[in-house]
């Protein structure tokens, strides 16, 4: 609103009309907007809705033709098949072992190399930097085959280590802990230095706890990546027993003996539930560090 | 190199003799000599730990993987990477002489042109909507239209194929309300690829959205008086005014999501396994048939190939949405 329009006009008959348009749009803005944008809100969910809804159809209402919107009685047999034949137990722990040892991985490792960078002096330091940021773009596609040929002959291809070794430690993760700790003001080391706090206890005691909020994004973004993360665990993973969730559902959903969808709907609430949880709950702080580093 | 910190504070312990560059070195390191051993020492054990898994994981798999596109490595080799004959560009021939792998780019290059222009568009309009259109439950549908972006590829893609199921899916039940009899659209070459658009829109606007969302805060109101005072109007406000602000934010996503795009996978992958008739075949799909099929040469030969083809789409963005002085 500018300065310009809120000026007193003089009185005539049309004034009341004109006031009362003006309070509706401070309050609503465009109320016609309201529209596409409820149209666009319904399009954007309704692939949800209808994962939801078909997850708790019996299987006579599956094959229906044409389709039912909401279950005409309601079950969860889907869910105890998943969880029975498909052996999504396993696999959920998996999912989560894997994304939590990547995460706290990343945060460590990640966050040590970071303080380094920022705020210590060493030789070698800007080759290090130069380095570690030149392969922040670089596509794990370029690295799978060799990568799988190095993990296989370490002979971790049949345990979940081969699904967390890799991912452990990335360069997105310095990137992100070097920029917010260089913002943290130098007076506070020097100071802890002068007070005789040895080199490794600074970043111990004084730095890590100022790096919450960068810790919190890259916790986020690190625990999504690898929660969704697909190609690699799909060539890693030799059997059932190492699936984590998204190999499994995609694995049961290209066989050919299992089409049947009210359960493969089921296994994507199991996957996508949690996460959706996470994000309704935490959903302010979350959107802060997606638009804070501007990626995903 | 760059001092920082408080002013004055070296003054008092510095002795006047000391050039301007000594005492900027005293400045930086109150305690020299043993602490700077003792610092470097410090960076050195912190710095290892990433260092030794970056080095394993990250750049011995980079010069292997170029390496092994210049070899015959097959999945026999697995045990024996090592021993294996040099042959030059071979690989490199073979890929560009297959019919497959061209087709599997043309997709790609379909895929990226027309997904990401249309991701940049609906993000942007998007943002523009809540933050200069609306007033009430911007929070709602700033949620809701971001709340794709956090779901798992792969759970998505079997969700919209069972969508688009030409008899029991909501598709086709919605377009026969309005009388249109829907096609088989993951069974037709003419709608796959479209379909797997639609759904990278879907999935990604909600990134796009939100970093334009922010970078509109920023747009100083007092710009925007100036701009209206002048007599310029709301379109031409926003293209004069707003866009060029928006302008970095808009070239950071449109990198990251255009990176992403190149590598479209796993929608091929759980829906149609890059058929009809290949109408769906991605470059990365390609590559994975390559590895799957044992041709572990083939395989790195087509991502190094893909990877020179993400570090040209970056430059050229720059290129093109580069703040123009």
């Amino acid at each position: 609103m500018s300065t310009l329009s809120t000026r007193p006009t003089p009185h005539h008959p049309g004034t009341d009309r004109v006031l009362r348009r003006r309070r509706i749009r401070r309050t609503w803005g465009q109320p016609w907007l309201y529209i596409p944008l409820a149209g666009a809100l319904l399009l954007m969910i309704a692939p949800f809705l209808w994962m939801l809804s078909g997850s708790f159809k019996p299987e006579a209402d599956i094959r229906r033709v044409p389709p039912v919107l909401i279950p005409t009685a309601p079950t969860t047999a889907n869910y105890g098949e998943l969880f029975s034949r498909l052996d999504f137990t396993s696999m959920f722990a998996n999912s989560v072992t894997v994304a939590l040892a990547v995460t706290a991985g990343n945060l460590l490792f990640c966050s040590m190399l970071g303080y380094a960078l920022a705020k210590l002096e060493f030789r070698g330091q800007r080759a290090v930097f130069l380095l570690v940021m030149g392969t922040l773009m670089i596509p794990g596609l370029v690295t799978f085959v060799p990568l799988y040929v190095l993990v296989s002959n370490m002979q971790l291809s049949g345990s979940l280590f081969g699904l967390i070794l890799p991912f452990l430690a990335g360069p997105f993760g310095v990137f992100l802990m070097r920029q917010f700790i260089s913002t943290l003001p130098d007076e506070l080391i020097d100071a802890a230095r002068v007070d005789g706090c040895r080199e490794l206890a600074i970043y111990w005691k004084i730095i890590l706890p100022l790096t919450k909020p960068a810790l919190a994004t890259l916790g986020i973004i690190t625990f999504l990546g690898s929660w969704n993360n697909f190609l690699w665990p799909l060539v890693v993973a030799q059997n059932e027993s190492q699936y984590t969730l998204p190999v499994g559902l995609a694995l049961a959903s290209s066989g050919q003996s299992f089409t049947r969808f009210g359960i493969l709907l089921a296994g994507a609430v199991v996957v996508l539930l949690p996460v959706m949880v996470v994000f309704l709950v935490f959903q302010r702080q979350f959107v802060a560090g997606i638009a804070t580093t501007g990626l995903k | 190199m760059s001092t920082k910190t408080l002013p004055g504070r070296g003054d008092t312990n510095q002795q006047s003799t000391a050039g301007p560059e000594r005492r900027a070195e005293r400045r930086r390191l109150p305690l020299r000599g043993l602490a700077r051993g003792r610092q470097a020492r410090a960076a050195w054990i912190l710095a290892a730990p990433f260092l030794a898994l970056f080095a394993t994981f990250m750049l011995l798999p980079l010069v292997w993987s170029l390496l092994m596109s210049l070899t015959d490595t097959s999945s026999s080799d697995l045990r024996t990477p090592l021993n294996v004959s040099f042959i030059g560009l071979d690989n490199y021939v073979r890929l560009f002489q297959d019919e497959q792998f061209f087709t599997a780019l043309r997709n790609t290059a379909v895929f990226v042109l027309v997904a990401l222009p249309l991701t940049l568009a609906a993000g942007l309009a998007a943002a523009v909507a809540l933050d200069r259109g609306i007033r009430r439950f911007r929070a709602v549908f700033r949620v809701g239209f971001y709340l794709p972006v956090i779901t798992s590829i792969v759970a998505v893609a079997v969700v919209w194929k069972t969508l688009l199921e030409p008899r029991a899916g909501l598709v086709n039940l919605v377009l026969g309300w309005f009388g249109i009899d829907g096609p088989a659209w993951l069974a037709d070459t003419r709608f796959a690829l479209p379909v797997m658009i639609v759904m990278a829109v879907w999935r990604n606007l909600g990134t796009v959205m939100i970093i334009m969302l922010a970078g509109l805060q920023s747009v100083p109101q007092s710009l925007m008086e100036a701009a209206e005072l002048d007599g310029a109007g709301a379109w031409q406000r926003f293209w004069r005014v707003t866009f060029p602000l928006l302008r970095p934010a808009l070239l950071l996503t449109a990198v990251t999501t255009g990176i992403g795009y190149l590598q479209f996978f796993d929608e091929p992958f759980v829906m149609t396994d890059g058929g009809p008739l290949d109408s769906t075949l991605s470059a990365t799909l390609y590559a994975y048939k390559q590895f799957g099929n044992g041709n572990y040469e083939m395989a790195s030969a087509a991502s190094y190939v893909i990877f020179v083809l993400i570090v040209a789409l970056t430059v050229l963005q720059f290129r093109v949405l580069r703040d123009k002085d």
